[in-house]
């Protein structure tokens, strides 16, 4: 007798999940993998086309020169650029996870109409729909030297010398401004995740709360909030990790939006204190073509994040964190 | 212990009527069940007494005090919820701790009540653990103690027992009962089995589409009851319901529906005529008697269509022509399904409701 045909139930599915497969490994192995070996080499633009030709053959030099300029302080940004980032996340997060934790239950619970919880919501979420470059743009106009921000206030009476010359390059309100608006931003996730963890907590715990004699505050303090323990760190999570790569919405305000170009970004994001560390890998490799350098840079980051996701997943527990965020009833 | 006094109370969600002009007077100390089919207001009801729930319309009185505009906390009430609403994140403890604490009462106290309440609910070994390990009945305890610690006004209970299996039921049924009468409090409870509230209630409010149908004890509301509705909810089985007429022959009355004639006695008959010619009868199927042999005065025939033996009672389930009617009778009745009996009514245990506006006639 010939062996036994593969049923086709065991196969189906992984044709279904041949595009993804695919999908990941053009997206993300491979690039992974790049990342990993142009951070040990000084591949820049000088080198280029010598240095493609000798692609993945044993001439290639390898070095730890990259690593060594980053660690050793012999790029004297760099402590500079680590600084600025911890601030970045760390503000961030706090808008993103918790800021958005007051919110939510203010518009979820505290706010009894469903129209104006609804319509706030959405406020909250028109940063997210917007066209990222649009978002920027409309920063940018806001805070211009004639623009709407600086008209409200001399409005209210603020002199102009009180007025900083630019508020996107003066520090410290250029680096507020990059934690507002990311803040803005970032702040939806958390709130799609929280009010729909607070709308599903069955109102009869809250009914009950309010009887045994909480106030409304009281509820939220001690039924809802702990009630929302995992999707909050689910959110915390999340957002570290997210927020550590990101830079996108830095490089369109203080970049693409001003009309600079790649090669001045660096320069601008200096004088303005924003430069995170994905945004000075990106800097290094496309307006300062360091691609070796960039790519250690990058690698940093990816070992911190993978640092951070074994940590997480050892304090939250692997399986209940990769479990959809849930309401504990 | 506070007497609760509800003055015309309505609410609507948006078009929908939930509650209808409802006047409710609950004595201090009393015992009072709403009843009714799901969806008839009385959920909503207690919820108003609650202050989750503000009125649309009217007010609601703790002895004399307006209480309409007060929030929850400021009512002093005990409510125990259907689905237990015990808080998942807390212990045994805690969650019966929790009213205390919001109050503010001191910490050695807080742990004395929690105690003499844990004991008193037969749970005071069960106070370290989680809600979801826990048992429904377990649960149900647990929150009977977090409505009782703080010592209520007024204690609300909102379908406790229906979570629980049957003979749980019957158990916590009796032991409910006796902690109200043990503790005096003021009590309003929900259910929609009419068992539960004839068992427990010194008064019933049954309730129907928002309205209020009869407020009485569990034998007036049993023995007189006021319309089709509460004569067709209260009892199981449930009383038989003929629809007929009123003939007067000869000076004499007659009820007469399809395949069936029975005389009535000058009185009734000229009391019912007197009201409405279309009726309603009812009649308990405890107060059919059911003959087998022999001939009777005034008996209806009917033929015997399904027997259903219940241990103790017995259901025997026979055909007035078309009409299907259940008798409740005592084991021992040698019936079989087909045989031909004859039924009497003894006339004083007869309802009669008029066909139209559904009320009792007598």
């Amino acid at each position: 007798m010939s062996k036994l045909p593969i049923p086709t139930y065991r196969i189906t599915p992984w044709l279904f999940l041949t595009p993804l497969f695919i999908m990941i490994a053009l997206a993300w192995i491979g690039p992974l993998f790049l990342t990993v070996y142009l951070g040990f080499t000084d591949l820049q633009l000088k080198n280029f086309i010598a240095f493609i030709k000798d692609f993945f053959t044993p001439q290639v030099h390898f070095t730890l020169d990259n690593f060594r300029r980053i660690f050793l302080a012999q790029d004297p940004y760099i402590p500079e650029v680590a600084r600025i980032t911890m601030i970045y996340v760390g503000s961030v997060l706090a808008i993103n996870a918790f800021f958005a934790l007051v919110l939510s239950i203010a518009i979820a619970y505290f706010v009894k109409s469903e129209l104006i919880s609804m319509s706030l919501r959405v406020s909250w979420l028109l940063p997210r729909i917007t066209p990222g470059i649009v978002y920027a743009l409309m920063w940018n106009w806001f805070v211009s030297r004639d623009g709407m921000f600086n008209l409200l206030l001399r409005l209210a009476g603020i002199p102009e010398s009180w007025l900083p010359s630019n508020w996107l390059l003066d520090k410290p309100y250029s680096q507020l401004l990059m934690i507002i608006v990311n803040g803005y931003i970032g702040a939806s996730f958390g709130m799609i995740v929280y009010t729909a963890a607070i709308k599903s907590i069955p109102p009869d715990l809250i009914n009950a709360a309010l009887v045994d004699g909480a106030s409304e505050f009281q509820v939220a303090r001690r039924i809802i909030i702990p009630l929302l323990k995992w999707p909050i760190m689910f959110v915390t999570a999340w957002q570290t990790l997210s927020l550590m790569a990101s830079y996108d919405v830095i490089l369109m305000v203080w970049g693409a939006a001003q009309g600079a170009s790649p090669s001045e970004v660096l320069g601008i994001t200096k004088v303005a204190g924003v430069t995170v560390w994905s945004l000075y890998a990106y800097t290094q490799a496309f307006s300062q073509y360091q691609y070796g350098y960039a790519a250690a840079i990058s690698l940093v980051l990816v070992a911190i994040g993978l640092g951070l996701i074994v940590f997480y997943f050892k304090v939250f527990g692997f399986r209940r964190l990769m479990e959809p965020s849930r309401v504990e009833v | 212990m506070v007497k609760v006094t509800l003055d015309n109370v309505s609410k609507f969600f948006g078009k929908v009527k939930a509650v209808v002009d409802l006047n409710l007077e609950v004595r201090d100390g009393e015992f009072v069940a709403l009843l009714g089919p799901s969806g008839c207001g009385k959920t909503t009801t207690l919820l108003m007494i609650a202050g989750i729930y503000k009125p649309t319309k009217g007010r609601i009185l703790f002895d004399e005090v307006d209480v309409t505009d007060l929030p929850p906390k400021d009512r002093n009430i005990g409510m125990v919820f259907q689905s237990y609403a015990l808080y998942p994140h807390m212990t045994v403890y805690d969650n019966i701790a929790f009213p205390l604490k919001l109050k503010k009462v001191p910490k050695h106290e807080i742990d004395k009540k929690v105690k003499e309440v844990a004991k008193l609910l037969q749970i005071d070994n069960l106070l370290n653990r989680k809600p979801a390990q826990l048992s429904g009945g377990q649960q149900q305890r647990v929150a009977l103690g977090r409505a009782l610690v703080k010592e209520p006004d007024v204690l609300l209970l909102d379908e406790p027992l229906s979570n629980l299996d049957a003979k749980l039921r019957v158990m916590m049924r009796a032991e409910i009962k006796r902690l109200q009468k043990e503790l005096k409090i003021t009590t309003i409870y929900v259910t929609h089995d009419q068992v539960e509230a004839m068992s427990m209630a010194d008064r019933i409010a049954v309730m129907r589409a928002g309205r209020l149908q009869q407020y009485a004890e569990p034998e007036v509301l049993y023995n007189k009851p006021i319309n089709l509705f509460v004569a067709g909810f209260i009892g199981n089985p449930p009383m038989n319901f003929i629809e007929g007429s009123i003939k007067e022959e000869n000076g004499e009355y007659y009820f007469e529906s399809e395949g069936l004639k029975l005389k009535l006695s000058k009185d009734l008959g000229e009391l019912v005529a007197s009201k409405s010619t279309d009726v309603v009868l009812g009649i308990r199927p405890e107060h059919i008697r059911v003959i087998t042999s022999g001939e009777v005065d005034n008996a209806i025939d009917a033929t015997v269509y399904v027997i259903e033996p219940l241990g103790r009672d017995l259901v025997i389930n026979v055909k007035v022509d078309n009409t299907l009617l259940k008798i409740l009778s005592t084991p021992g009745l040698k019936l079989e399904p087909g045989q031909k009996v004859k039924l009497v009514f003894p006339e004083e245990k007869i309802h009669f409701f008029d066909k139209y506006t559904e009320k009792a006639i007598i």
